[in-house]
């Protein structure tokens, strides 16, 4: 049988495939580019029996999603750059009390209000640091309406498999554009549940960890299992401690259960063209990978072994794969639409192996596939 | 025998923080009295509270609860009771966490109507910080943060509920303990969004600063301060001033919200 | 006169507030130092009154 195709645009199949991944909770709030995915939600989620709520402000759609997911729904919001600047304050919260959830980030300039209908790549700082407090982070970066169809089903996964806040950045440009889009069947992408706690009622402790990278099974509010929620540090048990060793054992744990081998080979993605025989690697992500993919094109019919490292997942950042790029080319460039976020990551990993030039614009264009090439001939 | 308070609490949670003669523990008694009253089962029931001295009162009841950030606890109760309208929902909370930072989630709560029962603990300032003036300290009275007395006008919170949209709105102090369950109760009871402002003291922060002289002092100023609805229709404006009206203030039937997405959901699925 | 409840204090919880004292109507309870005792037993008329507004859980009074 034929798959399903329709020509849908990237909030459209950002909110498809929420629904793909089990979404039945939606809180948000108005913000260009986003907003699409909210009227999406709020036509699709009742059909399922899902609910969508638009609430009085960023913060407060935020709250209402860590709320919700605490019954045990899959729950979601989106958003733009200065949505989730007011989000940071509960994206801790949902952090430290280690809610699931998903929070889209249609990316525009900045800061404040800037310019809400251009593109921008400018939050992927603010997806690593924007709260405040030692954290983990998990952010994705779809580049093409199917992908952010499926990336958003990943990030659903990642959010119940690892207890926390994940945020799907991609920009406007992607977001609005319009692609054609394969349905996947039910039961073609791999859809994670939250993991039910397999101890009795009595011995439910919500974060028991049984060692420093574990992930403890979270039950849901108005089940048989009881506890308590704080957004302090806290103990086994869920109940507020100052004790120095309980605290930082949850402190590094939290970020460890991401960052520790095996949870960081199960989070990262990657996107690898041409890589192999590369003198030099244009390093791009989401919209302006694009370009990047056609001037590696260009580049290659003019004779220079150009390659395209693409990540899907920015945080963890895929440190130990761009380490060994570093030292197997001569240049990296790095284009983003933002005056430099990323490329200080990638110069902290790369050190001195090779070359490094960014390639930036926030005017609230696209960066074309002519810039990029003029910046590898200038490196090269 | 005598009221056994401590099924309803965590073991092992007692004593509390709060300080001598602080009202809140009165006011966590009626309400674990108005919610045995109800009948309100622990594992269906969440309590959710913001942050502050008042929002410390979930951590002690053995329900499913919910201590959150600053002002947001009207938020994330809407969360759980909109994804789980089958769960009872209490907030419970401070004057400035609820009406200050928290102000706009109150009062969208109040205007969707959404089925919580929302204990506002109104002791005119910030205790956990140390004492400084919240939208609910009187005019001229000192605070920390306003030590020529207070110039800001206060919030009178059951109008701001009432006018907000709330369907159920009481008001008493932490003196009159037998009628802080009876409100609560008629408030859970309620179909609909219920506020229920208890007046309460804060020696420590508050009283030291205004010159009540002890913890008595600031309950006889409730007991005397306090003027059930029913009298005050027969009493002046003059005899009025400086007085608060106690008892259920404002009653109505309103479509609740979960109620009202529900038709959303069977409109949707045709 | 005979005690109608006998009342149970919980020295453990009482913070010496006095609202207790101060309130009852028959004058049963007294301070002593930091934490509040059953000083006349006998006018005790189970109003209930101490134990409402106890902020501390510290009273419990058992009616007889």
């Amino acid at each position: 049988m034929a798959k399903k195709v329709a020509l849908l645009q990237g909030n459209t199949a950002c909110a498809l495939g929420a629904v793909y991944a089990g979404c039945t909770f939606f809180g948000g709030y108005p913000i260009t580019p986003s907003t699409e995915v909210a009227e999406v939600m709020s036509e699709e989620l009742p059909k399922v029996g899902g609910k969508f709520i638009q609430m009085e402000d960023e913060i407060a759609a935020m709250a209402s999603v860590i709320g919700a997911s605490l019954t045990g729904a899959k729950t979601l919001t989106a958003t733009s750059g200065p949505g989730v600047s007011l989000k940071q304050e509960l994206i801790g919260y949902a952090c430290i009390a280690e809610t699931p959830c998903v929070i889209i980030n249609v990316m525009r300039g900045g800061p404040s209000t800037g310019m809400p209908t251009g593109p921008g790549q400018s939050d992927v700082m603010q997806a690593r640091w924007g709260t405040h407090g030692d954290h983990a982070a998990i952010a994705v970066a779809p580049a093409s309406c199917q992908e952010i169809f499926s990336e958003t089903v990943r990030a659903f996964n990642l959010a119940e498999k690892y207890r926390m806040p994940v945020q799907v950045l991609y920009d406007e440009i992607v977001g609005h554009m319009r692609e054609r889009i394969e349905f996947p069947e039910p039961g073609e992408l791999e859809v994670i549940d939250r993991a039910a706690p397999t101890c009795s009622p009595e011995d439910y402790k919500p974060y028991d960890a049984k060692s420093d990278t574990d992930v403890p099974p979270l039950a849901a509010f108005g089940s048989e299992y009881r506890f308590h929620v704080t957004g302090l540090n806290k103990a086994a048990d869920g109940f507020p401690t100052t004790k120095a060793s309980l605290v930082d054992f949850e402190e590094r744990r939290q970020i460890a259960k991401v960052e520790c081998p095996e949870a960081r080979a199960d989070i990262e993605s990657n996107e690898e063209y041409l890589c192999d025989d590369a003198d030099v690697i244009i390093l791009a992500y989401g919209s302006t990978s694009r370009s990047a993919r056609y001037a590696v094109n260009e580049l290659r019919a003019e004779g220079i072994k150009a390659g395209l490292f693409r990540p899907i997942t920015l945080w963890p950042f895929p440190e130990k794969r761009v380490a060994e790029l570093g030292k197997q080319v001569k240049a990296i460039v790095l284009p983003e639409m933002n005056l430099g976020q990323m490329i200080f990551e990638v110069e902290r990993i790369v050190k001195n192996d090779c070359k490094l030039a960014g390639v930036h614009r926030v005017d609230g264009e696209p960066i074309n596939p002519g810039q990029i090439i003029d910046q590898v001939k200038e490196v090269i | 025998m005598a009221y056994d308070y401590e099924k309803s609490i965590r073991p092992g949670k007692l004593p509390h923080i709060w300080c001598p003669g602080c009202g809140h523990g009165i006011v966590m008694k009626g309400l674990i009295r108005a919610m045995d009253t109800c009948g309100l089962e622990k594992n269906n029931t969440a309590i959710v509270s913001g942050i502050g001295c008042a929002s410390r009162l979930p951590g002690y009841m053995d329900f499913c609860t919910l201590h959150t950030a600053h002002g947001r606890a009207a938020a994330f109760a809407t969360g759980v009771k909109m994804a789980k309208p089958e769960m009872n929902v209490i907030v419970c909370g401070g004057d400035g966490d609820g009406t200050a930072i928290g102000g706009n989630h109150f009062i969208h709560a109040c205007r969707r109507n959404i089925d919580m029962t929302y204990v506002l603990l109104n002791n005119h300032i910030y205790g956990m910080t140390g004492g400084q003036f919240s939208p609910c300290t009187p005019t001229g009275a000192k605070a920390s943060t306003t030590p020529y007395g207070n110039p800001d006008p206060i919030f009178d919170i059951s109008k701001l509920a009432i006018g907000a949209g709330a369907t159920f709105v009481a008001r008493t102090t932490a003196f009159h303990a037998t009628q802080i369950d009876k409100l609560i109760a008629e408030g859970i009871k309620h179909k609909g969004m219920s506020v229920i402002e208890v007046v309460d003291d804060c020696p420590t922060t508050y009283g030291r600063r205004n010159k009540f002289r002890s913890v008595v002092d600031m309950m006889k100023v409730l007991k005397d301060t306090a003027v059930p609805v029913a009298a005050a229709s027969k009493m002046t404006a003059e005899q009025l001033e400086g007085k608060i009206l106690t008892g259920v203030l404002y009653q109505e039937d309103k479509p609740e919200y979960c109620a009202q997405y529900k038709q959303v959901i069977a409109r949707a699925q045709g | 006169m005979s005690a109608k409840a006998e009342i149970e204090i919980i020295e453990r919880y009482c913070k010496g507030c006095a609202i207790c004292a101060e309130f009852c109507p028959t004058k049963v309870l007294e301070m002593d130092a930091f934490v509040v005792k059953v000083a006349n037993a006998d006018a005790c008329i189970a109003c209930n009154q101490c134990e409402l507004r106890c902020p501390d859980f510290a009273i419990k009074v058992h009616k007889l």
